[in-house]
């Protein structure tokens, strides 16, 4: 995320009108906002065939045949994925990549939004290209991508070895492996899926040695144990040790290493995190059947929830967890293992404050949007909504809403909220 | 029409099951067995194998028995008795010769369609059975070949197809270029989060039916709702290892599928026409998953379908005028109860619905589903002779007047297309989804 403190916490509120756009274009697709706020914007058809993007009430200088996948990057550039006379690439704030494709797809950013990576089809192979550098080698297929965290490096799972759709007995040997900024590891599984990259690079993957036999791969070497199942790896920031939810005869574990590190076996276990400050793992675990909720450090919650437990966020201090719940159908955050009271139609990602003293979301209920902040709802009710942010001090929400075709970003006192 | 059974030839040659014969041991069948039976099943197993007093009523209640001239061997009972029975009796100590032929009658002589259960007077699911004996040949590598070659591509591409990751969106995009033609500013929103509504597919309609996404997308927009499909991986809602007993992988699919619906923040998940993805999406997988529920409600179709008429969101310009007859298929029937619900929809769209006998929850299955159709060509002919009785039960309803076959499910599509070819019907079959788009007013 970028450094808010230089965004504007002072205005209380600017608005950009968005309503008008209709009559200008054929038609307009549905807005983006910038993390900061300050921009909104869509992509229109200006005439059969011919696309740009409209910012602010400004379109880009060249048009495309085709535009899609509009988004922000953290530090709020605006790419979108374009094409040409049948080339396809992506543009940053109207600039196309000098690099062109068959096809390109699924856009990944680093966090901090300086780099950005797409795959991409050309001539029937297969790659990533980072920052308009492509991968010097190709494949046959290409599946399951990461772009590191910093925004160093790429990796997928590449087919390695070509393989008829009904040879069954090749592909049960191994076809498939991990390529790391194109570099291939040096040996095939039956299959590579979710991957993890540490600062240095080390990639580690969920493998399958056979049809029964799952472990982690970290840089091609396989865990000596296998298990009946695996999970997304993660690597321990402070540690480097890489750590992922197993199977063990029905149950799931978390193990670090190969080993188990939870004793406590649970239904489901996945989605592992790792503490900002390192001192504790949780991860989204069923305790039962239809009994959905967080453990941490292989204790769970006392609260368990019936339908769906995602997005689970830490304060930046590292004492608090807040993630979406869904029980009984109805959606709500849950901060420490206690669900507000609210419940909605929809609800996104919680945001801590920076001192993790309180939890905001964007949330729907009847077709409308709206903030609500530690349970309490803002007045307002509105077409369309993003994520809210805190100011550095905590006592601000930025507020991205768009009312009766007018698009309004607001800095609201914590206070407003009741 | 007494066209007499063609017998199959007894050992059907099969790469998956010769090659995976060749490398067990008896040993290593006992223990697979035994692993199974004690460590992967319970009460369930244990209630039906007790509780089944071999009284023969469930027979009466299988296609295959009826179209095989009621040969017992294609009984229900027949089935279990000549597999999972035999199992447990010898305590997992069964040869090879026994496990090839437990491996066809499984994956291929039985569609999982539970119709069985319902003749029953314990309701025993001999479609359970056959579950329990597809999850010991698949740890024995026992798989035929082609469903196993489906779950390989299920496995590397997470759909059913081989389709590569940019074929997904450069065909939706393909087809809402092909739809804009009609209708101007139609759009397939792809990765709109937010949306109300995320639609998903079999990997077979962007590989060979790319106008059943061309005439949903038109649905979609024509009814004006706010719907999305993703870019990525996850928009393929079937499920062949869900039917080669790759239970670990039937949940890393559905896994994908819940996961992408929840990054883009849908209310719901509307699927196509499709009716073993829906039981993988409502059942099987979900719950393997330890989700009681959905996490995210799937709607099929038919019910969705539904809603847009009986909201007025889609109106009907000039219905339907050839005599149409409706077949329930199992999983969204007897598996969902959605039958009436089809019958809304069919009677709204149709001018006339000649029902076929036997219907809704009692109808017969198509043959081809419970993945016995995704074995390949080998078993043909054992699911095309193995359902003369469908043939009957349609030619009687084509004698009523009957023109038109509307079967809502990709498998029982393929498989009643066979049965139309082979025995002479010369119905047309459709999806709801091809009437509705041709009868529905557009702008
Ligand atoms: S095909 Fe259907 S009726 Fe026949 S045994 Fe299987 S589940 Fe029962
Ligand atoms: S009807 Fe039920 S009890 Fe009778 S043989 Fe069939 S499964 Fe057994």
């Amino acid at each position: 995320m970028a450094d808010t403190i230089a965004w504007d916490w002072q205005t209380g509120e600017k608005s950009i009108p968005v309503g008008n756009s209709n009559s200008r274009f054929e038609w307009v697709e549905e807005p983006y906002v910038s993390y900061d706020g300050e921009r909104v914007a869509s992509i229109v058809n200006i005439a059969e065939g011919e696309f740009t993007v409209c910012v602010n009430g400004q379109t880009w200088e060249n048009p495309f045949e085709k535009i899609w996948h509009l988004r922000f990057t953290a530090d709020d550039r605006l790419t979108a994925l374009v094409s040409d006379a049948g080339e396809w690439t992506l543009a940053v704030d109207g600039v196309s990549w000098e690099n062109r494709f068959g096809y390109v797809w699924n856009p990944l950013f680093s966090q901090d939004g300086r780099s950005i990576a797409v795959s991409f089809q050309q001539d029937r192979q297969y790659g990533m290209a980072l920052n308009d550098v492509p991968w010097e080698e190709t494949y046959g297929n290409l599946t399951d991508p990461v772009l590191s965290p910093d925004g160093n490096h790429t990796a997928a799972s590449v087919q390695v070895i070509p393989t008829g759709e009904v040879e069954i007995r090749k592909f049960q040997q191994g076809t498939i492996s991990a390529a790391k900024d194109g570099v291939v590891w040096d040996r095939p599984f039956v299959n590579v899926w979710r991957k993890a990259m540490n600062l240095n690079g080390d990639l580690a993957a969920e493998v399958r040695l056979t049809l029964y036999d799952y472990t982690i791969a970290v840089n091609g070497s396989p865990w000596e144990k296998t298990f009946g199942g695996v999970w997304e790896p993660i690597f321990h920031p402070i540690s480097g040790a890489v750590i992922a939810p197993v199977r063990v005869k029905g149950k799931w574990y978390l193990a670090e290493e190969g080993r188990l590190l939870w004793s406590t076996p649970f239904d489901q276990l996945w989605h592992p995190v790792v503490s900002p400050d390192g001192k504790c793992i949780v991860a989204i675990v069923a305790t039962g059947f239809g009994k959905w909720t967080v453990a941490v450090d292989g204790r769970a919650w006392r609260h368990v929830f019936s339908d769906f437990v995602t997005d689970m966020t830490f304060s930046s201090d590292s004492r608090k967890i807040a993630v979406i719940v869904k029980d009984k159908e109805r959606w709500s955050i849950a901060v420490q293992g206690t669900a507000w009271n609210n419940t909605f139609d929809m609800i996104w990602k919680p945001v801590f404050s920076p001192d993790g003293a309180h939890v905001a979301a964007k949330v729907e209920r009847g077709g409308k949007y709206t903030m609500a902040l530690d349970d309490r709802l803002w007045r307002q009710d509105c077409e369309a909504a993003w994520d809210p942010l805190f100011s550095p001090d905590g006592t601000r929400l930025l507020v991205k809403t768009i009312e009766d075709g007018t698009y309004f970003r607001r800095v609201i006192p914590v206070g407003e909220f009741g | 029409m007494n066209e007499p059974v063609k017998k199959v030839a007894e050992i059907i040659p099969d790469e998956g099951i010769d090659a995976g014969l060749a490398r067990l041991t008896e040993d290593r069948i006992e223990n697979t067995i035994l692993r199974v039976l004690n460590g992967e099943t319970g009460a369930r197993l244990k209630v039906y194998v007790e509780t089944c007093i071999h009284c023969g009523l469930c027979s009466e209640g299988c296609h295959y028995y009826l179209s095989y001239d009621k040969d017992p061997r294609y009984s229900p009972a027949g089935k279990v008795k000549q597999t999972l029975w035999e199992m447990i009796r010898k305590k997992g100590r069964v040869d090879k010769a026994f496990m090839r032929q437990a491996v066809v009658i499984a994956a291929t002589q039985c569609n999982m369609c539970k119709r069985c259960a319902m003749y029953c007077p314990f309701g025993i699911d001999v479609a359970y059975l056959m579950s329990v004996v597809r999850r010991i040949t698949h740890l024995l590598g026992l798989t035929p070949q082609y469903i196993q070659a489906t779950a390989h591509s299920h496995s590397v591409n997470m759909n059913q197809m081989w389709i590569k990751e940019d074929e997904w969106p450069d065909t939706l995009q393909w087809q809402e270029d092909e739809a804009r033609s009609e209708i101007p500013h139609l759009r397939i929103p792809l990765e709109k989060e937010g949306a109300d509504i995320m639609y998903s597919v079999i990997g077979p309609e962007p590989k060979f039916q790319a106008q059943l996404i061309y005439q949903a997308a038109v649905i979609m927009n024509v009814a004006g709702v706010n719907w999305t499909m993703p870019a990525t991986p996850g928009w393929d809602n079937s499920d062949m290892a869900m039917f080669t007993g790759d239970n670990e992988l039937m949940g890393r699919i559905k896994r994908v599928h819940f996961e992408t619906a929840g990054r883009l923040k849908v209310k719901k998940i509307v699927m196509g026409e499709c009716g073993h993805a829906f039981r993988s999406v409502y059942d099987m997988g979900n719950r393997w998953l330890g989700w009681k529920m959905p996490p995210i409600p799937v709607f099929h179709a038919i019910e969705f379908y539904y809603d847009m008429i009986r909201e007025g969101r889609i109106r009907i310009a000039q219905k339907y005028a050839e005599p149409v007859t409706f077949h329930d298929p199992c999983n969204v029937v007897r598996g969902r109860g959605l039958h009436e619900k089809a019958r809304y929809v069919v009677n709204a769209m149709c001018d006339t619905l000649i029902e076929m006998h036997p219907n809704r929850e009692h109808n017969y299955c198509c043959c081809a589903g419970g993945g016995v159709i995704n074995c390949g060509p080998p078993y043909k002919m054992v699911r095309i002779d193995g359902n003369r009785i469908k043939a009957e039960q349609l030619f009687a309803v084509k004698a009523r007047g009957a023109r038109t076959l509307i079967a809502p499910c990709h498998n029982c599509h393929s498989g009643l297309e066979d049965i139309n070819h082979y025995y002479g019907l010369e119905m047309n079959i459709k999806f709801i989804g091809d009437i509705l788009y041709q009868v529905m007013k557009k702008p």
